[in-house]
């Protein structure tokens, strides 16, 4: 399978995804510059973490606008698969990919640390390799992580099945003392309508070695592997 | 032009003494100009020449067979790691800046020093920090405290490099005088090792980065003060403001532009003393003369003097010697980063730095005699009085104690040894996959893969064995208590507690930086601290294979109420061989054996390590007393036995014996392992200590005694090791047991008097949140 990793200026999560991907998981994986206007013959986009023009504005707020989004824009309306963590997650919201917004830790501190997550439904190309309320350690590094969104889009987002990791505790109890940021539901992760687009704020590329004291989060990229292949 | 006319008043405003003035018109054969008096009260400022030190850090071991670029002759020390592998490190202060303006002054002290690894050629790859502050009780502290953390997470975390050790001390000497000291590591492969020199005669000089602004005006000079409300409130506008997401741009532009086949001829950063200072040295490095044209420099503000853009620490800005028909390379590739650069200057053959405005000379002055020739002072030293009552003080004048259990508990709750996760969950510490072992450990372990390497050049085979990885373990230490009450053990003590650090997770010592933090060396009672302080760390050093690689020199850390307690602190940086014998601290399984590798207590100490111990700090309120000694046979062999025991595969988990003693470091052994959010791993343990000799009670439990690690091995490998001990003449003895894990985790240490006993997750918590709960309960 093709990855393409984007990089902006300011991205910091790009060569751990491309060494995951790659070294870890054995698949094709590039850097795809901020400048570029076509994404190629990727299969599927991964937008990493770090802090995309210094996060300058609002996090996210620039990306949005780089030549390279228009082509993932589009790219993502015929279908393809898209996934943003981190940073990634803040830029699909603010580019309308995906949505909410992420607003400052309510500890109004920047947070790093494992945390445990609560899979959602398994029919998405994210998620189908974990049963649903698969419980996931998966560390966290952000400031500005507190998802938030009106109270009609977080109905919508529960009814269609979009939330796909909550904040729990290690038995998958989705419960306060396990928000690390104050997010609306216990969101750290969620997908649009047609399930072809997902943002999370947990670095799943961090938690993909066991000598990095966590695998679970290659199941995330697994996922998106086994649903390429057998498309 | 209008320039300020040179007086004697200007000239000491400067800094510059009577002697040395008479020096520079030996130099120049004239008066200087006001530019050329700038430029040389920042560069024989203490910060950039080590004036008052040089003799002092020529006694520092700095050689051994893996040393490839030693102290002193670059921005960082190399290391050779084996497969053609190499790192950089250094720490460095910025102690006054922070003072001033905690969240600037800490931020730019990371950007400084992660700037000196990559004009390396290496790429910044993991950050620590060694910390002090004054008591967190006082709100000033608390500001300085939140400033100084939140600076250095904006830094680092933006930059993304993972900071992934550190220590955070609180005293009161460090009231109004913090002391920030940031480390940073970075990788490369031998052959991209990139010079500060401006070689070839004739090559164009590039400014690449951001515009230079007034900011920063002479903090070099700055940090070569005592600090005063005064200095602090008029020189606010010295202090420099970082953008680590500019920076970010610049070292991947640079580490780029280095992998240009033959493109960079020599590299520097414009640190302190900004582009002064990163002229003459690569002029002077070279033995070339170095010429510069002002109005070519990207200003950001209007009007600025040739004195303004010569001492201005803009940050985030390196100058590039590139070799001559290689110009487009440099565009081509700052344009793609979208950064801006300017050609501004030429190498000569002249020796001499001469800077240009409009083409109007300002400044002319052999480069080698300015970066070379700053005077060196012999300071006077003389034995404090203080030290007589230190040395009188006897601990039979102490009681001991009769509340041991709330001892642990309260010692725990000490700000110094209680938990940091305050601290380190602000930090980005897992950024780039490497974080092997994270804060909260003994030392921590980085992982050196392909993509942590700077880029090749193109068409350029890899010279590194595929498939390689590295382990890389580091720690960093201080203790200005020891330090004020014996500046020599003291110092010893430092870097042994660093090496054992280090040895507990399984790492072999490769080299060492140090930060010099001191008091006015004008005063000879805190010179003399200086000297003797690092006569014990050379000393250390030397035993230890840790040679110094480079470091800092801070001195003039005085408030208005006196000076710091001397604090050198000292980083370590370790090869751990293999994967396997990467250990943690706390405890792995039930029923695994207790022992405790070295003496119990040091019969031979009148104060039996509890001399300025944190229990008779804390506890009694005492900082007095004659602190423990360090054998530094016995500490090398304590240590040399831990790694051999390791490596054989015998130990499970190792943890060193510091500040609140055995006690301390048992219950430690207990709870450091923390599996996520609110989810912290307990076992017990069942410690008897009956057996031991010791006529006090708090000395058995709380005393500092040194060259002491405790280690936990499975049942069968216990007597492998007591062997093993007995090999290297070291006293070992099983002293327990791990006991079931949980919530009902008990801690429980027998005496021959009584039995104590802790529940495992109350003292836990007590550790865990002493910090947060008053940073977070505290209004800013």
């Amino acid at each position: 399978m093709n990855f393409a990793v984007l990089q902006f200026p300011g991205s910091n999560c790009d060569q751990d995804c491309v060494h995951v991907l790659k070294n870890v998981l054995g698949h094709s994986a590039r850097l795809l510059w901020h400048k570029e206007n076509s994404v190629g013959d990727a299969d599927a986009v991964i937008v990493p973490g770090g802090f995309s023009y210094g996060d300058y504005l609002r996090t996210g707020a620039i990306a949005r606008y780089s030549n390279v989004m228009a082509a993932v824009t589009e790219f993502a309306n015929q279908g393809g698969l898209v996934m943003g963590i981190c940073n990634g997650f803040q830029i699909l919201c603010e580019a309308g990919l995906l949505p909410g917004a992420l607003i400052r830790n309510r500890s109004i501190k920047f947070r790093c640390e494992f945390v445990w997550l609560r899979t959602g439904p398994a029919n998405t190309p994210f998620t189908c390799k974990a049963p649903e309320g698969t419980v996931l350690r998966i560390p966290i590094a952000h400031g500005e992580g507190c998802y938030f969104a009106d109270p009609e889009t977080l109905k919508k987002l529960e009814a269609n099945g979009q939330i796909l990791w909550r904040y729990c505790d290690e038995q998958g109890k989705v419960e306060a003392e396990a928000n690390p940021n104050g997010s609306l539901l216990n969101i750290a992760g969620i997908c649009n309508e047609k399930k072809n687009v997902a943002g999370l704020m947990p670095h799943p590329e961090r938690a993909s070695e066991d000598i990095l004291s966590s695998s679970d989060g290659r199941i995330l990229f697994e996922s998106m592997i086994q649903w390429h292949c057998k498309k | 032009m209008n320039e300020p006319v040179i007086t004697p008043e200007l000239v000491a405003k400067h800094g510059i003494t009577p002697e040395e003035y008479e020096n520079i018109l030996k130099i120049l054969g004239r008066v200087p100009t006001y530019t050329e008096l700038g430029i040389f009260s920042v560069m024989w400022s203490e910060h950039c020449s080590y004036k008052n030190t040089k003799p002092l850090l020529k006694t520092f071991p700095t050689r051994s067979d893996r040393i490839m670029v030693g102290a002193g002759e670059e921005n960082a020390g190399i290391i050779d790691i084996g497969d053609n592998l190499a790192i950089a490190f250094k720490m460095e202060s910025h102690n006054h800046p922070s003072a001033v303006e905690p969240f600037q002054g800490a931020a730019t002290g990371v950007g400084g020093i992660i700037r000196d690894i990559f004009t390396m050629g290496a790429r910044p790859i993991c950050a620590m920090n060694s910390l002090r502050f004054g008591e967190l009780q006082s709100p000033e502290v608390r500001r300085l405290f939140r400033g100084v953390v939140g600076g250095i997470a904006h830094y680092g975390n933006c930059f993304g490099i993972p900071t992934i050790a550190g220590e955070v001390c609180f005293d009161a000497s460090y009231e109004g005088n913090p002391l920030v000291n940031a480390f940073c590591l970075g990788v490369l492969r031998h052959e991209q090792i990139a010079r500060g020199a401006a070689k070839g005669i004739g090559n164009p000089v590039f400014y690449v980065g951001p515009a230079t602004g007034r900011d920063g005006l002479a903090g070099a000079a700055f940090a070569s003060q005592d600090l005063t409300e005064a200095s602090a409130e008029q020189q606010r506008g010295a202090v420099q403001v970082g953008d680590p997401f500019m920076e970010k741009l610049v070292m991947e532009a640079c580490l780029e532009l280095l992998a240009a086949k033959d493109a960079v001829a020599g590299i520097q950063d414009m640190g302190a003393a900004g582009l002064t200072c990163s002229t003459c040295e690569t002029a002077a490095r070279a033995g070339t003369g170095i010429e510069i044209e002002l109005s070519k420099v990207p200003q950001r503000a209007t009007g600025m003097t040739p004195y303004e853009i010569m001492l201005s620490e803009s940050q985030e800005r390196m100058l590039i010697i590139v070799n001559k028909g290689h110009e487009a390379e440099v565009q081509r590739i700052f344009d793609k980063w979208d950064l801006p650069w300017s050609e501004i200057g030429v190498v000569t053959d002249t020796g001499r730095m001469v800077v240009r405005n409009h083409g109007e000379v300002v400044a002319d002055i052999p480069a080698a005699k300015i970066a070379n020739d700053s005077p060196v002072y012999h300071r006077e030293s003389k034995e404090p009085e203080y030290l007589n009552d230190v040395r009188a003080f006897q601990i039979s004048s102490v009681q001991d104690t009769t509340t041991a259990t709330q001892d642990l508990e309260a010692l725990l709750a000490v700000p110094t040894i209680a938990s940091k996760n305050w601290v380190y969950r602000q930090y980005d510490h897992q950024v780039r996959d490497g974080s092997v072992v994270c804060p909260g450990s003994d030392a921590a372990v980085v992982r050196i893969k392909a993509d942590s390497l700077p880029m090749l050049s193109e068409g350029q085979s890899e010279t590194v064995p595929a498939g390689t990885e590295k382990y890389i373990a580091m720690a960093v230490d201080g203790n200005g208590t020891y330090v004020y009450l014996d500046p020599y053990e003291g110092s010893k003590t430092v870097v042994a507690e660093c090496a054992r650090n280090l040895a507990c997770t399984g790492a072999i010592p490769l080299g060492s930086t140090d930060n010099l933090n001191f008091g006015n060396p004008h005063h000879p009672e805190l010179f003399y601290q200086l000297k003797e302080s690092v006569r014990g760390l050379a000393e250390a050093c030397d035993v230890f294979g840790a040679p110094v690689t480079g470091g800092n020199v801070s001195l003039y850390n005085q408030n208005p109420h006196g000076a710091i307690d001397p604090t050198p602190t000292i980083a370590i940086v370790g090869l751990v061989e293999k994967k396997e014998h990467i250990t943690t601290q706390w405890f792995k399984d039930e029923g695994d054996v207790i022992i405790l590798l070295g003496e119990a207590v040091d019969e031979g100490d009148p104060n039996l390590g509890l001399g300025g111990s944190a229990y008779l700090q804390n506890r009694k309120g005492i900082k007095n007393g004659t602190p423990p000694r360090c054998d530094l046979k016995k500490e090398k062999a304590v240590q040399d036995a831990t790694l051999d025991c390791i490596r054989a595969g015998w130990v499970k988990s190792a943890h060193d014996c510091s500040e609140g003693g055995l006690a301390v470091t048992l219950a430690e052994c207990c709870f450091t392992k923390n599996v996520a959010l609110n989810t912290p791993r307990f076992t017990g343990a069942q410690v008897d200590l009956s057996a031991l000799k010791c006529a006090r009670k708090d000395a058995l439990l709380f005393g500092e005694t040194q060259s002491r690690i405790i280690v936990s091995v499975s049942p069968a490998n216990a007597d492998k090791i007591l062997a093993k001990a007995k090999e290297h003449s070291v006293p070992a003895a099983v002293i327990g047991k791990v006991t079931g894990s949980g919530k009902d985790s008990e801690l429980s240490i027998r005496l021959a008097q009584e039995t104590l006993s802790w529940n495992v997750s109350a003292i836990y918590g007590t550790w865990w949140n002493a910090i947060g709960s008053v940073m977070d309960a505290a209004a800013h």
